[in-house]
């Protein structure tokens, strides 16, 4: 497979598909940090991720529209606004959801599949009939276009390198919620032991509505992330439900940075294997092996010790 | 104990009226085309059979149904396709005597897992086994491993992605997103017309029937008591010293072994077989069906499946943009509200009045309605 390529070239080709891969890592991370959090902490499996993530994009579509049409000037700055506007829609719909659907399946993690299976035809109808079944896209901010030379051979596009610092920022801000601050100390005292952290006065039932309204307003922010690099369909979010899944248990469930590093090999492996075969024999085989490693270590790369 | 309505007598009733609906009733009232829709449901009927025992009974929630369902629905398209194409039909192809799609993606020559469908009862053989050695690799290597419940599920959704995609991309092997088309004979006999759809219908019907008898049998043995066991409480199960893990190979490999037949039967009768019977979105929705009519309930299940169908067809002919707002609020009702499907209202409300009916004893012969599975 590595004929007549020169040492360089293949080089260049592997330092280009590894870039592409960065990017796919970029919203695997985003995208899963939000169902880690749902689902490694709370144990709530929310099919509906994907369509709340094509709501931020939406969001993020609608606020660039807005903008195109009353602010002109200030196009150069949309995409922050949109950020905001998506993470609180995402995030209000995601609190709400708890609190009408999620709280009466705690105790039944099946259940949750399938109710939120439901959510997401829903939601996927409503994108349907109010935004059209054609896909959309905006306009990025001239800042965002074109690419910078690395090498004669290597460049890489600057709203690929933007998706990427977001989602830095972003791990990191979540890194510091969850780990360092006092309302990261509760959901992690309720995901060890709810009763107990009942007792001594934590709100479980609150910090189980903020815990969901988190990682959904993550995966609006990853939905906005996702309108730089492509555009946006009723059904997108359904294509991206089975990798993330995959991503958050491969990483092991209950750990962020087991996430991050899965995310990092799965999405690597497929953009790098891309490049030699098909795109959908590169995925095959992505996700092949991951189910493989799985069935034999089923409980992912990085174990946090719990008391069940 | 009333002198009549035993429970035993009772499934017997249930299933006898169910016959009756099935092999008398509909075939007198519906006209040949509806009648084969019905048929197509009830091939979707035997998965959600095969999903209570999983499911309802074994507490294993299965998200890849749609792979067996598939499995069994190309091996039997398979056979077919061969079966229509004689290198006389094909003979304007550049290679006679291979499929058509085969043709048209330059591959000369008949790949090594066809040749074995060119015999119809190798065939027939591959529509159970291949589904059931599939389902046994997966699960052995996962119950032994005790992986269960969420990840299970999740595995095997995994598991229907990788095969649509694979399908779809393997257009030279498989007819890719098509599918396999214009199938047209079995063993020399027309398949297309009316009288040979009729017919189809009834020998559904009746593997439909047989399957039922099947898993009723399954759950009453003492192995069905074990399977209820060890989803209530696994761990209890193992210390008494079952081997856990074998239990729930074998419901899973039998549920699969009925939807490899429902798949089968599905390509007999609709004449193609696809990958969007095999995805995420099918498989999924082959477990409502079974919560819809009550995952405890075998009886329950099939007419869930032609319930939430009648209704999928009925809608989408008229209201198009309506029906996948009924069909998630489908699943969110049946899920918040009645976890145990229509099988769990008609014990809770209808069983009563009619023991009343007839024993006067109230109650006596309804058993008290379980809790759902988690």
């Amino acid at each position: 497979m590595f004929m007549g390529y020169s040492l360089g070239e293949l080089g260049s080709i592997f330092a280009m598909q590894a870039f592409a891969g960065l990017i796919l890592f970029s919203v695997f991370v985003l995208m899963s940090l939000g169902l880690a959090i749902i689902f490694g902490q709370m144990g709530v499996i929310n099919m509906a991720h994907g369509e709340f993530m094509i709501l931020g994009a939406y969001m993020t579509y609608l606020t660039s529209q807005a903008f195109h049409a009353f602010a002109p000037g200030l196009y150069g700055i949309y995409f922050f606004v949109a950020m905001a506007v998506a993470f609180c829609a995402s995030g209000a719909l995601g609190m709400l959801v708890e609190w009408s659907m999620i709280r009466f399946l705690y105790k039944r993690p099946l259940d949750t599949l399938l109710a939120t299976w439901g959510l997401s035809l829903i939601m996927q109808q409503a994108f349907r009939s109010i935004f059209g079944a054609r896909e959309v896209g905006v306009e990025l901010p001239d800042w965002m276009m074109g690419s910078l030379p690395i090498t004669d051979t290597i460049e890489v596009q600057i709203n690929g390198l933007f998706v990427m610092g977001l989602t830095t920022l972003i791990a990191i801000a979540v890194y510091l919620l969850m780990f360092r601050s006092r309302w990261g100390l509760q959901v992690r005292a309720v995901v060890l032991n709810r009763p107990m952290a009942g007792a001594v006065g934590i709100d479980t039932e609150r910090v189980d509505r903020f815990t969901f309204g988190l990682g959904c307003g993550i995966a609006g922010i990853a939905g906005s992330a996702f309108t730089m690099i492509g555009s946006t369909g009723p059904t997108a979010g359904q294509l991206y439900i089975v990798d993330t899944f995959l991503v958050v248990v491969f990483g092991g469930a209950a750990s962020l940075a087991g996430t991050i590093a899965s995310a990092f090999t799965i999405s690597q492996a497929q953009s790098t294997m891309e490049f030699f075969m098909s795109g959908s024999m590169a995925k095959v085989l992505t996700l092949l092996v991951v189910v493989c490693i799985l069935m034999v270590r089923p409980e992912g790369l990085f174990v946090l010790k719990v008391r069940r | 104990m009333t002198q009549a309505l035993s429970p035993r007598f009772k499934n017997l009733l249930g299933l006898l009226i169910l016959a009756v609906l099935l092999a008398v009733v509909l075939p007198l009232v519906l006209e040949p085309f509806r009648l084969n829709m019905v048929g197509k449901y009830l091939t979707y009927a035997f998965v959600a059979v095969g999903l209570v025992l999983c499911w309802g009974n074994a507490g294993i929630l299965s998200l890849g149904q749609g792979v067996f369902f598939g499995l069994g629905g190309y091996a039997m398209a398979m056979y077919l396709k061969l079966q229509s194409s004689t290198p006389e039909a094909t003979k304007i192809q550049s290679t006679p005597g291979i499929p058509d799609f085969m043709d048209w993606n330059q591959i000369t020559q008949l790949p090594f897992f066809w040749v074995p469908f060119k015999s119809l009862p190798l065939s027939i053989l591959a529509v159970v086994l291949v589904p059931s050695v599939f389902a046994f690799i997966i699960s052995y290597a996962m119950f032994r491993r005790r992986v269960g419940g969420v990840y299970f599920a999740i595995i095997t959704q995994a598991l229907a992605a990788i095969m649509t995609i694979l399908i779809v991309g393997q257009q030279g092997y498989t007819g890719g997103i098509n599918g396999i088309t214009d199938l047209r004979t079995l063993a020399g006999w027309d398949i297309r017309t009316d009288s040979a759809k009729t017919i189809l219908y009834f020998v559904n019907v009746a593997l439909l029937l047989g399957a039922i008898v099947l898993c009723q049998w399954v759950r009453g043995s003492k192995l069905g008591r074990i399977l209820v066991a060890m989803r209530d409480k696994e761990d209890r199960v193992r210390f008494s010293g079952y081997d856990v893990a074998s239990f729930k190979v074998f419901v899973f490999c039998l549920a699969a072994a009925l939807a490899g037949v429902g798949g089968a039967m599905f390509t007999l009768q609709v004449g193609f077989m696809s990958p969007s019977f095999v995805g995420i979105v099918p498989s999924i929705e082959m477990v409502i069906y079974t919560a819809v009519g009550g995952r405890l309930s075998l009886l329950g299940a099939v007419y869930g499946t032609l319930l939430v169908n009648w209704a999928k067809t009925s809608f989408s002919e008229s209201f198009p943009e309506l029906w996948l707002f009924g069909l998630g609020a489908l699943f969110i009702a049946v899920v918040l509200l009645f976890p145990n499907g229509l099988a769990g209202l008609y014990r809770s409300h209808v069983e009563p009045r009619i023991d009343a009916l007839f024993g006067g004893k109230g109650r006596s012969g309804s058993r008290p309605a379980p809790a759902p599975a988690e």
